[in-house]
């Protein structure tokens, strides 16, 4: 199971990236890649939306399932990755390249807060 | 405790990802499923199928027996190795079960019936059998494996695997299957697609799936047996059909046979009852998801519901198999409720696709 150890997840198996401009991007991790399948539909948030920790905010689709994602902290919504609209199957090919929206943190410390590589490889094998 | 085939071992050294499949042990893929279903359109893909229960209804007046039991008439099958497909009803019309029945000979006729089903289907069987004249037994074979090879090379693959078999299986026509010995060679299949379906002893069934793989058959999880026989326009037990729902309004009426009077299980209820909704293809539109069972279909004589729903590989896009308020017609748009939104759909008629061929626009 690939899993880099300087980004952050979470329960719900997203990864957490800090990017340099003080945003934090997120994608579903390659443990919960292989556990859809073949993706063939995601649906990021719109930029401008305001979301809370634990909402609801897209969706991912393979063959097999339709699997909500979650935002991992509180704060807004400044992007989604229009390439996986059109090549969703970007998800199974590289997880962890594969972002599919950024988010400008409420509060910058929230993200100190997930579980790092360690904590979610207990959480990917149970 | 899962049941498992005979096959388990090599399904999980060839790195299958196993699910519980109405308590099977079963592989869902070995890697991608829409590989493997491409595969399967374009070349050949093996199947593990032995979860299905092969059925003998031996004994004097089992052609009697069948032709009270099931919808289809075995009137049909009149030379050893024929086969029908038909569902197998209840007094109220409801579908217990939808199998396959081999004619062999006037005293041996073989079922393959669904996995989770099969205890179910024997005990109904046995429910028939007190109520019949015929002296019949049905007996499980608890010793027979069965592997599916389907795609447009699959039979040439097979041949290519065992070349001392073509003689006897290459003029078999669809529906049609040879035995030899033990072994039992159909040409039938869930696929859409030619091939064969091959019942034989569990003993040898691990020797000749690596003979398969070795001619270049690619192993297919349940994952693509699903999406291939959804393009393909076939229904699945328990999704599209159940005890519930008339095989009139599961788009199988043509499975039904009325034509002659012979008295069948159920035969009363469906002619009372009569139609009473449409089954039909849907091929979605708007982008904004994938079709799935249970989604509420909106039409303008009222509301519909997904039985089947999935992304066509084939296609490229999501199709599904819907039970729909009488009245909607092919080429009409409906809307599916997919999570908050409505999404458009066009009513078509299936298949999908056939045969590599995409047969809906």
């Amino acid at each position: 199971m690939k899993l880099p150890k300087d980004l952050r997840y979470t329960e719900s198996h997203e990864w957490v990236r800090r990017e340099s401009d003080g945003t934090v991007s997120i994608g579903i991790t390659d443990h919960a890649q292989e556990q859809l399948g073949d993706v063939v539909f995601v649906e990021a948030p719109q930029p401008g939306r305001k979301v809370a920790k634990g909402e609801s905010v897209g969706v991912v689709e393979s063959v097999k399932a339709a699997s909500d994602i979650y935002a991992p902290l509180a704060g807004e919504i400044v992007a989604a990755n229009a390439d996986l609209s059109s090549a969703p199957e970007k998800v199974n090919e590289d997880a962890f390249a594969a972002w599919m929206f950024r988010i400008k943190p409420a509060n910058a410390a929230d993200l100190d807060q997930l579980l790092d590589a360690a904590a979610y490889e207990k959480v990917a094998s149970e | 405790m899962l049941k498992t085939t005979p096959l388990n071992a090599l399904h999980r050294a060839a790195g299958a990802r196993m699910v519980d499949f109405g308590g099977w042990d079963m592989p869902v893929n070995y890697g991608s499923q829409i590989e493997e279903h491409h595969a399967v359109r374009r070349d050949a893909g093996l199947f593990d199928v032995s979860h299905m229960q092969v059925l003998e209804v031996e004994g004097t007046g089992a052609r009697a027996f069948l032709q009270a039991a099931l919808a289809n008439d075995v009137t049909k099958l009149k030379v050893p190795g024929k086969a029908l497909y038909s569902c197998m009803l209840t007094e109220a019309g409801g579908v217990v079960d939808d199998l396959i029945c081999y004619f062999f000979r006037e005293d041996w006729f073989r079922l393959v019936v669904n996995a989770g089903t099969a205890a179910k289907d024997i005990a109904w069987l046995d429910r028939l059998r007190e109520r019949s004249i015929a002296r019949v037994t049905v007996r499980p074979r608890r010793d027979l494996s069965i592997v599916a090879i389907q795609g447009p090379r699959a039979r040439e693959r097979f041949w290519q695997a065992y070349p001392a078999l073509r003689a006897a299986t290459e003029a078999l026509g669809p529906f049609s299957a040879a035995l030899m010995g033990e072994w039992m060679v159909a040409r039938t299949g869930y696929t859409g697609e030619d091939g064969f379906e091959v019942i034989l002893p569990a003993t040898e069934v691990n020797a000749m799936w690596q003979a398969l793989v070795a001619a270049g058959a690619r192993p297919a999880g349940l994952g693509a047996r699903d999406t291939l026989r959804l393009e393909a326009g076939m229904n699945l037990y328990g999704q599209d059909m159940d005890e519930n729902v008339s095989p009139l309004d599961a788009g199988l009426a043509w499975t039904v046979d009325l034509k002659s009077p012979r008295a069948f299980t159920g035969r009363g209820a469906l002619e009372s009852n009569g139609q009473s909704r449409e089954f039909m293809g849907l091929l979605l539109l708007d982008a904004g998801g994938v079709l799935r069972a249970h989604q509420k279909v909106r039409t303008p004589n009222g509301e519909g519901e997904i039985t089947s729903g999935t992304f066509s590989p084939t296609l490229g896009k999501s199709i599904a198999l819907a039970r729909l308020p009488k009245g909607t017609a092919v080429g009409d748009t409906v809307h599916v409720v997919v999570r908050d939104k409505q999404l458009a759909a066009r009513v078509v008629k299936a298949p999908f696709v056939r045969q590599g061929k995409i047969l809906v626009t």
